[in-house]
Protein backbone atom coordinates (compact mmCIF):
# COMPACT_ATOMS: atom_id res chain seq x y z
CA UNK A 1 0.00 0.00 0.00
CA UNK A 2 0.95 3.57 -1.30
CA UNK A 3 1.11 4.41 2.72
CA UNK A 4 4.40 2.21 3.53
CA UNK A 5 6.49 3.51 1.07
CA UNK A 6 10.04 4.74 2.60
CA UNK A 7 10.09 8.31 1.53
CA UNK A 8 6.31 8.54 2.99
CA UNK A 9 8.08 8.44 6.75
CA UNK A 10 11.60 9.71 5.48
CA UNK A 11 10.16 13.36 4.39
CA UNK A 12 8.38 13.71 8.33
CA UNK A 13 11.48 12.47 9.76
CA UNK A 14 12.48 15.86 11.47
CA UNK A 15 8.53 15.94 12.99
CA UNK A 16 8.21 12.29 14.04
CA UNK A 17 11.55 12.31 15.64
CA UNK A 18 11.80 15.02 17.36
CA UNK A 19 8.34 17.02 17.37
CA UNK A 20 8.73 19.61 15.34
CA UNK A 21 6.24 21.60 14.37
CA UNK A 22 5.80 25.41 13.34
CA UNK A 23 5.08 28.77 15.30
CA UNK A 24 3.19 31.51 14.08
CA UNK A 25 4.92 34.78 15.05
CA UNK A 26 1.71 36.60 14.38
CA UNK A 27 -0.58 35.18 15.99
CA UNK A 28 1.23 33.00 18.61
CA UNK A 29 -0.57 29.75 17.87
CA UNK A 30 1.63 26.59 17.91
CA UNK A 31 0.90 23.70 15.18
CA UNK A 32 1.66 20.14 15.32
CA UNK A 33 2.66 18.56 12.49
CA UNK A 34 3.77 21.67 10.60
CA UNK A 35 1.26 23.58 8.76
CA UNK A 36 1.71 25.29 5.54
CA UNK A 37 -0.58 28.10 6.53
CA UNK A 38 -1.53 29.62 9.78
CA UNK A 39 -5.31 28.98 9.76
CA UNK A 40 -6.15 32.57 12.10
CA UNK A 41 -4.05 34.70 10.09
CA UNK A 42 -3.83 33.21 6.62
CA UNK A 43 -1.71 35.37 4.40
CA UNK A 44 -0.61 37.40 7.35
CA UNK A 45 0.72 34.66 9.64
CA UNK A 46 4.84 33.85 9.56
CA UNK A 47 5.07 30.33 10.12
CA UNK A 48 8.56 29.52 11.55
CA UNK A 49 10.09 26.30 12.72
CA UNK A 50 9.35 24.72 16.46
CA UNK A 51 11.25 22.48 18.36
CA UNK A 52 7.95 21.27 21.05
CA UNK A 53 9.43 20.64 24.64
CA UNK A 54 7.63 17.15 24.77
CA UNK A 55 5.82 17.63 27.72
CA UNK A 56 1.75 17.80 27.91
CA UNK A 57 -1.11 16.00 29.60
CA UNK A 58 -3.40 13.67 28.35
CA UNK A 59 -6.53 14.73 27.00
CA UNK A 60 -8.44 11.90 25.75
CA UNK A 61 -7.64 8.02 25.75
CA UNK A 62 -8.26 4.60 24.28
CA UNK A 63 -7.33 1.42 25.01
CA UNK A 64 -7.14 -0.54 21.55
CA UNK A 65 -8.15 -3.76 21.36
CA UNK A 66 -8.34 -4.75 17.71
CA UNK A 67 -5.77 -3.37 15.79
CA UNK A 68 -4.62 -3.94 11.71
CA UNK A 69 -2.12 -5.82 10.62
CA UNK A 70 0.28 -2.85 11.64
CA UNK A 71 -0.35 -2.88 15.31
CA UNK A 72 -1.83 -6.21 15.61
CA UNK A 73 0.98 -7.17 17.87
CA UNK A 74 0.83 -4.78 20.33
CA UNK A 75 -2.54 -4.53 21.39
CA UNK A 76 -3.54 -3.70 23.81
CA UNK A 77 -2.23 -0.43 23.83
CA UNK A 78 -3.06 2.76 25.03
CA UNK A 79 -3.88 5.56 22.52
CA UNK A 80 -4.14 8.94 23.21
CA UNK A 81 -4.32 12.57 22.52
CA UNK A 82 -1.76 14.72 24.27
CA UNK A 83 -2.36 18.38 24.78
CA UNK A 84 1.16 19.65 24.63
CA UNK A 85 2.32 22.77 26.84
CA UNK A 86 2.56 24.96 24.31
CA UNK A 87 -1.10 24.43 23.52
CA UNK A 88 -1.05 21.71 19.97
CA UNK A 89 -2.52 18.44 20.56
CA UNK A 90 -1.45 15.34 18.79
CA UNK A 91 -2.06 11.62 18.58
CA UNK A 92 0.36 9.24 19.96
CA UNK A 93 0.56 5.82 22.55
CA UNK A 94 1.48 6.03 25.83
CA UNK A 95 4.01 3.68 27.16
CA UNK A 96 5.38 2.13 30.95
CA UNK A 97 2.29 2.19 32.43
CA UNK A 98 -1.04 -0.24 32.70
CA UNK A 99 -3.87 0.62 30.43
CA UNK A 100 -5.75 0.43 33.42
CA UNK A 101 -3.82 2.92 35.21
CA UNK A 102 -4.04 6.01 32.77
CA UNK A 103 -6.28 8.87 33.33
CA UNK A 104 -7.42 12.07 31.65
CA UNK A 105 -5.27 15.03 33.18
CA UNK A 106 -2.16 12.79 33.28
CA UNK A 107 1.10 14.35 32.94
CA UNK A 108 3.37 13.06 30.36
CA UNK A 109 6.45 13.53 28.32
CA UNK A 110 7.54 12.06 24.88
CA UNK A 111 9.78 9.41 24.54
CA UNK A 112 11.48 8.00 21.04
CA UNK A 113 10.24 4.69 19.90
CA UNK A 114 9.43 1.86 17.27
CA UNK A 115 6.03 2.82 16.15
CA UNK A 116 5.76 -0.04 14.09
CA UNK A 117 7.01 -2.05 10.96
CA UNK A 118 5.73 -2.71 7.84
CA UNK A 119 5.94 -6.24 7.88
CA UNK A 120 8.68 -8.62 6.45
CA UNK A 121 11.37 -6.32 4.70
CA UNK A 122 9.41 -3.29 5.41
CA UNK A 123 10.98 -0.56 6.63
CA UNK A 124 10.70 -0.07 11.17
CA UNK A 125 8.98 3.25 11.60
CA UNK A 126 10.37 5.26 14.97
CA UNK A 127 8.96 7.96 16.27
CA UNK A 128 7.00 9.67 19.32
CA UNK A 129 5.26 8.24 22.47
CA UNK A 130 4.79 9.58 25.45
CA UNK A 131 5.28 7.84 29.15
CA UNK A 132 4.34 9.35 32.90
CA UNK A 133 6.96 12.14 33.80
CA UNK A 134 6.12 10.92 37.67
CA UNK A 135 7.68 7.24 37.00
CA UNK A 136 11.58 6.53 36.31
CA UNK A 137 11.09 4.51 33.16
CA UNK A 138 12.12 1.30 32.28
CA UNK A 139 12.04 0.58 28.53
CA UNK A 140 8.97 -0.78 26.41
CA UNK B 1 -35.90 32.04 -8.60
CA UNK B 2 -33.95 29.07 -9.38
CA UNK B 3 -35.91 25.66 -10.08
CA UNK B 4 -36.91 22.85 -7.04
CA UNK B 5 -35.31 19.72 -7.02
CA UNK B 6 -37.22 16.41 -6.69
CA UNK B 7 -36.48 13.06 -6.28
CA UNK B 8 -39.14 10.41 -7.66
CA UNK B 9 -37.56 7.05 -7.36
CA UNK B 10 -35.79 5.56 -4.69
CA UNK B 11 -33.78 2.26 -4.94
CA UNK B 12 -31.42 -0.10 -2.54
CA UNK B 13 -29.69 -3.66 -2.70
CA UNK B 14 -30.00 -5.06 0.41
CA UNK B 15 -27.17 -4.65 2.61
CA UNK B 16 -25.30 -6.77 4.22
CA UNK B 17 -22.02 -9.30 4.25
CA UNK B 18 -23.14 -10.19 0.10
CA UNK B 19 -20.53 -12.52 -0.66
CA UNK B 20 -22.30 -13.63 -3.52
CA UNK B 21 -22.70 -10.27 -5.03
CA UNK B 22 -20.19 -7.97 -6.87
CA UNK B 23 -19.56 -4.16 -7.02
CA UNK B 24 -21.39 -4.05 -10.00
CA UNK B 25 -24.31 -6.86 -8.97
CA UNK B 26 -25.53 -4.54 -6.18
CA UNK B 27 -24.69 -0.74 -7.74
CA UNK B 28 -26.92 -1.67 -10.69
CA UNK B 29 -29.33 -3.13 -8.37
CA UNK B 30 -30.06 -0.21 -6.62
CA UNK B 31 -30.15 2.35 -9.66
CA UNK B 32 -32.50 -0.49 -11.47
CA UNK B 33 -34.61 -0.19 -8.48
CA UNK B 34 -34.58 3.50 -8.68
CA UNK B 35 -36.24 3.55 -12.28
CA UNK B 36 -38.29 1.15 -11.64
CA UNK B 37 -39.68 3.27 -9.11
CA UNK B 38 -39.77 6.31 -10.51
CA UNK B 39 -41.80 4.75 -13.55
CA UNK B 40 -38.93 6.63 -15.85
CA UNK B 41 -37.48 5.71 -19.20
CA UNK B 42 -33.81 5.11 -18.89
CA UNK B 43 -33.14 7.69 -21.75
CA UNK B 44 -34.73 10.63 -19.85
CA UNK B 45 -31.52 10.39 -17.06
CA UNK B 46 -29.01 12.83 -18.07
CA UNK B 47 -26.33 12.43 -15.85
CA UNK B 48 -24.83 9.77 -13.41
CA UNK B 49 -23.22 10.96 -10.25
CA UNK B 50 -21.91 8.04 -7.33
CA UNK B 51 -20.95 8.44 -4.15
CA UNK B 52 -17.91 5.91 -3.20
CA UNK B 53 -15.28 6.50 -0.61
CA UNK B 54 -12.53 3.82 -1.59
CA UNK B 55 -13.67 1.21 -4.26
CA UNK B 56 -10.28 0.63 -5.91
CA UNK B 57 -9.24 -0.43 -2.22
CA UNK B 58 -12.01 -2.09 -1.40
CA UNK B 59 -12.23 -4.17 -4.48
CA UNK B 60 -9.85 -3.10 -7.12
CA UNK B 61 -12.12 -1.32 -8.92
CA UNK B 62 -12.02 2.93 -9.67
CA UNK B 63 -13.71 4.37 -12.80
CA UNK B 64 -17.44 4.11 -11.05
CA UNK B 65 -19.15 6.75 -13.11
CA UNK B 66 -18.45 5.06 -16.38
CA UNK B 67 -19.19 1.62 -15.03
CA UNK B 68 -22.15 2.45 -14.03
CA UNK B 69 -23.45 3.95 -17.51
CA UNK B 70 -22.05 1.01 -19.03
CA UNK B 71 -23.85 -1.90 -17.25
CA UNK B 72 -26.96 0.24 -16.77
CA UNK B 73 -27.08 0.32 -20.40
CA UNK B 74 -27.56 4.34 -20.39
CA UNK B 75 -25.23 5.08 -23.05
CA UNK B 76 -22.94 8.22 -23.48
CA UNK B 77 -24.40 10.34 -20.75
CA UNK B 78 -21.66 12.00 -18.67
CA UNK B 79 -20.74 9.53 -15.05
CA UNK B 80 -18.73 10.30 -12.37
CA UNK B 81 -17.92 9.40 -8.79
CA UNK B 82 -17.63 11.76 -5.83
CA UNK B 83 -15.90 10.81 -2.71
CA UNK B 84 -15.93 12.52 1.05
CA UNK B 85 -14.83 9.45 3.06
CA UNK B 86 -18.33 8.23 4.82
CA UNK B 87 -20.00 11.46 3.37
CA UNK B 88 -19.50 10.46 -0.06
CA UNK B 89 -23.01 9.33 -0.66
CA UNK B 90 -24.65 13.12 0.64
CA UNK B 91 -22.13 14.90 -1.20
CA UNK B 92 -23.33 12.92 -4.79
CA UNK B 93 -26.79 13.80 -3.43
CA UNK B 94 -25.73 17.73 -2.75
CA UNK B 95 -23.98 17.52 -6.61
CA UNK B 96 -27.02 16.18 -8.39
CA UNK B 97 -29.25 19.11 -6.05
CA UNK B 98 -26.84 21.98 -7.68
CA UNK B 99 -26.43 20.52 -11.73
CA UNK B 100 -29.91 20.19 -11.54
CA UNK B 101 -30.95 23.48 -9.40
CA UNK B 102 -28.50 25.03 -11.99
CA UNK B 103 -30.47 24.28 -14.99
CA UNK B 104 -27.09 21.96 -16.47
CA UNK B 105 -29.11 18.48 -15.86
CA UNK B 106 -32.87 17.78 -15.86
CA UNK B 107 -33.09 14.42 -14.32
CA UNK B 108 -30.34 12.34 -12.93
CA UNK B 109 -29.66 9.08 -11.44
CA UNK B 110 -27.73 9.26 -7.69
CA UNK B 111 -25.72 6.07 -6.58
CA UNK B 112 -23.92 5.59 -3.20
CA UNK B 113 -22.06 2.46 -3.15
CA UNK B 114 -19.41 0.38 -1.30
CA UNK B 115 -18.30 -3.40 -1.67
CA UNK B 116 -16.79 -3.74 1.53
CA UNK B 117 -16.31 -7.74 2.13
CA UNK B 118 -13.76 -8.57 -0.53
CA UNK B 119 -11.01 -7.74 2.02
CA UNK B 120 -10.07 -9.18 4.92
CA UNK B 121 -11.24 -7.38 8.23
CA UNK B 122 -8.13 -5.92 9.29
CA UNK B 123 -7.55 -4.72 5.83
CA UNK B 124 -10.88 -3.09 5.72
CA UNK B 125 -10.13 -1.60 8.93
CA UNK B 126 -7.05 0.15 7.72
CA UNK B 127 -9.14 1.48 4.74
CA UNK B 128 -11.49 2.72 7.12
CA UNK B 129 -9.01 4.85 8.66
CA UNK B 130 -7.58 6.33 5.80
CA UNK B 131 -10.86 8.44 6.40
CA UNK B 132 -9.04 10.18 9.57
CA UNK B 133 -5.60 12.20 9.08
CA UNK B 134 -4.32 8.69 8.68
CA UNK B 135 -0.06 10.26 8.54
CA UNK B 136 -1.14 11.85 11.97
CA UNK B 137 -3.44 9.51 13.92
CA UNK B 138 -3.79 5.93 12.21
CA UNK B 139 0.15 6.20 11.33
CA UNK B 140 0.49 6.13 15.57
CA UNK B 141 -2.04 3.28 16.20
CA UNK B 142 -5.35 5.47 16.28
CA UNK B 143 -7.52 3.03 15.05
CA UNK B 144 -11.33 4.62 13.42
CA UNK B 145 -12.81 3.31 16.79
CA UNK B 146 -9.89 4.44 19.11
CA UNK B 147 -10.65 7.81 17.41
CA UNK B 148 -14.25 7.59 18.45
CA UNK B 149 -13.44 5.96 21.82
CA UNK B 150 -11.63 9.76 22.25
CA UNK B 151 -14.79 11.47 21.67
CA UNK B 152 -16.60 8.89 24.13
CA UNK B 153 -14.14 8.96 26.93
CA UNK B 154 -13.94 13.01 27.04
CA UNK B 155 -18.07 12.90 26.47
CA UNK B 156 -18.38 10.79 29.39
CA UNK B 157 -16.15 12.42 31.66
CA UNK B 158 -17.38 16.20 30.60
CA UNK B 159 -21.01 15.31 30.98
CA UNK B 160 -21.89 12.38 32.58
CA UNK B 161 -22.56 10.28 29.84
CA UNK B 162 -22.72 6.69 30.69
CA UNK B 163 -22.49 3.32 29.02
CA UNK B 164 -25.87 2.21 29.58
CA UNK B 165 -26.72 5.19 27.16
CA UNK B 166 -23.88 4.92 24.61
CA UNK B 167 -25.71 1.14 24.35
CA UNK B 168 -29.12 2.16 24.40
CA UNK B 169 -28.13 4.15 21.32
CA UNK B 170 -27.68 0.49 19.60
CA UNK B 171 -30.79 -0.80 20.92
CA UNK B 172 -32.95 1.46 19.26
CA UNK B 173 -31.50 1.32 16.28
CA UNK B 174 -32.03 -2.36 15.94
CA UNK B 175 -35.38 -2.12 17.39
CA UNK B 176 -35.87 0.02 14.00
CA UNK B 177 -33.80 -2.13 11.62
CA UNK B 178 -36.35 -4.97 12.41
CA UNK B 179 -39.09 -3.51 10.16
CA UNK B 180 -36.29 -2.32 7.12
CA UNK B 181 -36.48 -5.07 4.83
CA UNK B 182 -32.99 -3.70 3.16
CA UNK B 183 -31.22 -3.67 6.83
CA UNK B 184 -27.94 -5.69 7.39
CA UNK B 185 -29.37 -6.69 11.06
CA UNK B 186 -33.15 -6.97 10.95
CA UNK B 187 -33.33 -8.10 14.89
CA UNK B 188 -33.42 -6.52 18.21
CA UNK B 189 -30.76 -6.69 20.65
CA UNK B 190 -31.22 -6.67 24.40
CA UNK B 191 -29.05 -4.01 26.16
CA UNK B 192 -27.38 -6.51 28.05
CA UNK B 193 -25.90 -8.02 24.82
CA UNK B 194 -24.77 -4.57 23.90
CA UNK B 195 -23.50 -3.54 27.37
CA UNK B 196 -21.48 -6.95 27.07
CA UNK B 197 -20.11 -7.14 23.50
CA UNK B 198 -16.45 -7.32 23.02
CA UNK B 199 -13.98 -4.11 23.09
CA UNK B 200 -12.60 -2.77 19.56
CA UNK B 201 -11.10 0.19 21.50
CA UNK B 202 -12.08 0.82 24.97
CA UNK B 203 -15.43 2.52 25.79
CA UNK B 204 -16.03 1.58 22.04
CA UNK B 205 -17.36 -2.08 22.05
CA UNK B 206 -18.33 -3.88 18.99
CA UNK B 207 -22.18 -3.50 19.34
CA UNK B 208 -21.26 0.37 19.63
CA UNK B 209 -19.97 0.00 15.80
CA UNK B 210 -21.61 0.52 12.59
CA UNK B 211 -20.52 -3.43 10.72
CA UNK B 212 -18.72 -4.13 7.23
CA UNK B 213 -21.55 -4.07 4.71
CA UNK B 214 -21.34 -4.25 1.38
CA UNK B 215 -24.75 -2.45 -0.38
CA UNK B 216 -25.84 0.30 -2.60
CA UNK B 217 -28.65 2.79 -2.97
CA UNK B 218 -29.99 5.12 -5.64
CA UNK B 219 -32.19 7.86 -6.40
CA UNK B 220 -33.85 9.61 -9.36
CA UNK B 221 -33.71 13.43 -8.67
CA UNK B 222 -35.04 15.86 -11.12
CA UNK B 223 -36.29 19.36 -11.55
CA UNK B 224 -40.11 20.27 -10.69
CA UNK B 225 -41.46 20.35 -13.95
CA UNK B 226 -39.67 16.85 -15.38
CA UNK B 227 -40.68 15.65 -11.52
CA UNK B 228 -44.54 16.46 -12.01
CA UNK B 229 -44.40 14.18 -15.21
CA UNK B 230 -44.30 11.02 -13.28
CA UNK B 231 -45.76 11.66 -9.93
CA UNK B 232 -48.25 13.68 -8.08
CA UNK B 233 -46.53 14.01 -5.31
CA UNK B 234 -42.83 14.53 -5.21
CA UNK B 235 -40.73 14.52 -2.11
CA UNK B 236 -38.67 17.85 -2.52
CA UNK B 237 -34.89 18.68 -1.14
CA UNK B 238 -35.71 22.27 0.80
CA UNK B 239 -32.16 22.44 1.58
CA UNK B 240 -28.90 21.14 0.85
CA UNK B 241 -25.86 21.90 2.85
CA UNK B 242 -22.19 21.32 4.04
CA UNK B 243 -19.77 22.01 5.98
CA UNK B 244 -15.68 21.31 6.96
CA UNK B 245 -13.58 21.14 9.94
CA UNK B 246 -9.99 20.15 10.70
CA UNK B 247 -9.24 16.71 8.87
CA UNK B 248 -7.23 15.34 12.82
CA UNK B 249 -9.76 15.28 15.65
CA UNK B 250 -6.98 16.40 17.56
CA UNK B 251 -7.05 19.67 15.74
CA UNK B 252 -10.96 20.75 17.02
CA UNK B 253 -11.77 23.44 18.75
CA UNK B 254 -13.46 20.79 21.10
CA UNK B 255 -13.75 16.97 20.07
CA UNK B 256 -17.17 16.69 21.42
CA UNK B 257 -18.79 18.99 19.22
CA UNK B 258 -19.01 18.66 15.67
CA UNK B 259 -18.85 22.30 14.56
CA UNK B 260 -19.13 21.53 10.70
CA UNK B 261 -22.42 19.76 11.40
CA UNK B 262 -23.46 23.20 14.02
CA UNK B 263 -22.90 24.63 11.01
CA UNK B 264 -23.75 22.72 7.78
CA UNK B 265 -27.50 22.48 10.09
CA UNK B 266 -28.00 25.46 11.05
CA UNK B 267 -28.12 26.68 7.32
CA UNK B 268 -29.89 23.81 6.11
CA UNK B 269 -32.57 24.95 8.46
CA UNK B 270 -32.45 28.44 8.24
CA UNK B 271 -32.48 27.64 3.96
CA UNK B 272 -35.55 25.66 4.05
CA UNK B 273 -37.20 28.23 6.64
CA UNK B 274 -37.61 25.82 9.47
CA UNK B 275 -36.76 25.11 13.03
CA UNK B 276 -35.64 22.27 14.63
CA UNK B 277 -39.04 21.27 16.12
CA UNK B 278 -40.24 21.32 12.43
CA UNK B 279 -38.74 18.21 11.65
CA UNK B 280 -40.79 15.06 11.95
CA UNK B 281 -37.64 12.22 11.04
CA UNK B 282 -34.25 12.22 11.07
CA UNK B 283 -31.36 10.11 10.01
CA UNK B 284 -28.31 10.99 11.75
CA UNK B 285 -24.54 9.50 10.96
CA UNK B 286 -24.22 6.64 13.76
CA UNK B 287 -21.22 5.20 12.64
CA UNK B 288 -20.66 4.58 16.35
CA UNK B 289 -23.13 5.21 19.00
CA UNK B 290 -21.30 8.12 20.59
CA UNK B 291 -21.66 10.04 17.03
CA UNK B 292 -25.85 9.67 17.14
CA UNK B 293 -25.49 11.04 20.69
CA UNK B 294 -23.11 14.07 19.62
CA UNK B 295 -24.84 14.41 16.82
CA UNK B 296 -28.16 14.75 18.51
CA UNK B 297 -26.87 17.88 20.24
CA UNK B 298 -25.25 19.66 17.55
CA UNK B 299 -28.24 19.62 15.04
CA UNK B 300 -30.37 20.86 18.02
CA UNK B 301 -32.81 18.12 19.62
CA UNK B 302 -30.18 17.85 22.87
CA UNK B 303 -28.48 20.66 24.59
CA UNK B 304 -24.82 19.84 24.56
CA UNK B 305 -24.22 17.11 26.75
CA UNK B 306 -27.79 16.11 27.38
CA UNK B 307 -27.35 13.51 23.81
CA UNK B 308 -27.54 10.16 26.11
CA UNK B 309 -30.48 11.21 28.03
CA UNK B 310 -32.54 11.85 25.48
CA UNK B 311 -31.98 8.63 24.02
CA UNK B 312 -32.94 7.45 27.69
CA UNK B 313 -35.84 9.30 27.72
CA UNK B 314 -37.28 7.95 24.45
CA UNK B 315 -37.49 11.20 22.78
CA UNK B 316 -35.86 9.86 19.75
CA UNK B 317 -37.47 6.84 19.55
CA UNK B 318 -40.21 6.43 16.96
CA UNK B 319 -43.16 7.47 18.16
CA UNK B 320 -41.17 10.12 20.37
CA UNK B 321 -40.93 13.81 19.48
CA UNK B 322 -37.42 13.24 17.44
CA UNK B 323 -37.44 10.14 15.95
CA UNK B 324 -33.66 9.36 14.75
CA UNK B 325 -32.91 6.56 12.12
CA UNK B 326 -35.97 5.20 11.88
CA UNK B 327 -34.18 3.09 9.37
CA UNK B 328 -31.79 1.42 12.08
CA UNK B 329 -28.76 3.93 10.61
CA UNK B 330 -25.60 2.86 10.38
CA UNK B 331 -25.29 0.71 13.49
CA UNK B 332 -28.12 -1.58 12.12
CA UNK B 333 -28.68 -0.75 8.10
CA UNK B 334 -25.55 -1.45 7.88
CA UNK B 335 -22.51 1.12 6.66
CA UNK B 336 -21.37 0.44 3.35
CA UNK B 337 -19.67 3.76 3.62
CA UNK B 338 -20.17 5.33 0.26
CA UNK B 339 -23.89 4.15 0.22
CA UNK B 340 -24.46 5.50 3.76
CA UNK B 341 -25.61 9.06 2.36
CA UNK B 342 -27.66 8.14 -0.16
CA UNK B 343 -29.46 4.99 1.64
CA UNK B 344 -30.34 8.21 4.43
CA UNK B 345 -31.93 10.53 1.80
CA UNK B 346 -33.82 6.72 0.84
CA UNK B 347 -35.26 6.46 4.14
CA UNK B 348 -36.70 10.03 4.81
CA UNK B 349 -38.63 9.91 1.49
CA UNK B 350 -39.86 6.56 1.76
CA UNK B 351 -41.15 8.26 5.43
CA UNK B 352 -42.69 11.51 3.59
CA UNK B 353 -44.37 9.08 1.07
CA UNK B 354 -45.37 6.87 4.35
CA UNK B 355 -44.00 4.00 2.67
CA UNK B 356 -42.43 2.72 5.94
CA UNK B 357 -44.54 0.15 7.13
CA UNK B 358 -43.56 -1.23 10.67
CA UNK B 359 -41.46 1.98 11.25
CA UNK B 360 -43.54 4.66 9.44
CA UNK B 361 -43.50 8.13 11.42
CA UNK B 362 -47.13 8.87 11.24
CA UNK B 363 -47.95 11.88 8.82
CA UNK B 364 -44.28 12.89 8.80
CA UNK B 365 -43.73 16.13 6.32
CA UNK B 366 -40.10 17.31 6.51
CA UNK B 367 -37.01 15.06 6.95
CA UNK B 368 -33.70 15.83 7.94
CA UNK B 369 -30.16 13.78 6.98
CA UNK B 370 -26.92 14.52 8.51
CA UNK B 371 -24.03 12.41 6.70
CA UNK B 372 -20.16 13.06 7.91
CA UNK B 373 -17.16 11.86 7.08
CA UNK B 374 -14.06 10.78 8.90
CA UNK B 375 -14.86 11.94 12.51
CA UNK B 376 -16.65 15.10 11.54
CA UNK B 377 -14.44 16.71 8.97
CA UNK B 378 -17.04 16.95 6.47
CA UNK B 379 -20.63 17.51 7.39
CA UNK B 380 -23.35 17.42 4.59
CA UNK B 381 -27.36 18.10 5.53
CA UNK B 382 -30.71 18.00 3.45
CA UNK B 383 -33.63 18.56 4.35
CA UNK B 384 -36.53 16.90 2.41
CA UNK B 385 -39.98 18.02 2.34
CA UNK B 386 -43.74 17.03 0.53
ZN1 LIG C 1 -1.28 33.07 13.09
Amino acid sequence: MAEHGVANIWRKQKSMYSIIGSKCTTCGEHYFPPRPVCPTCRRKGQLEEYQFKGLGKIHTFAVVRQAPEDFKRQVPYVVAQVELDEGARLTAQIVNIEPENVEIGMRVRSCFRKITEYGQGGIIVYGYKFEPTMKVTGHD
Amino acid sequence: MSRRVAIIGVGMSEFGELWDKSLRDITLEAGMYSIFDAEISGSEIDAIIIGNMSAGRFTGQEHLGALAADMGGLGNIPAYSVEAACASGGAAVRHAYMAIKSGEHDAMMVLGCEKMSDVNQTEAMKTISVASDWEWEGLFGATFPALYAFIARRHMMEYGTTEEMLAQVAVKNHANAAHNPWAQFQRPVPIEFVMGSGMLADPIRVLHSSPISDGAAGLIMCDEKTAKKYTDTPIYIESSTQASDTLALHDRRDICTADAVVHSSKSALKKAGLKIEDIDVFELHDSFTISEIMLTEDVGIAEKGKGGQVVLDGLTEIGGQFPVNTSGGLKARGHPIGATGVAQIVELALQLRGDCEGRQVEGAEKGLAVNIGGTGATSIVHILGR
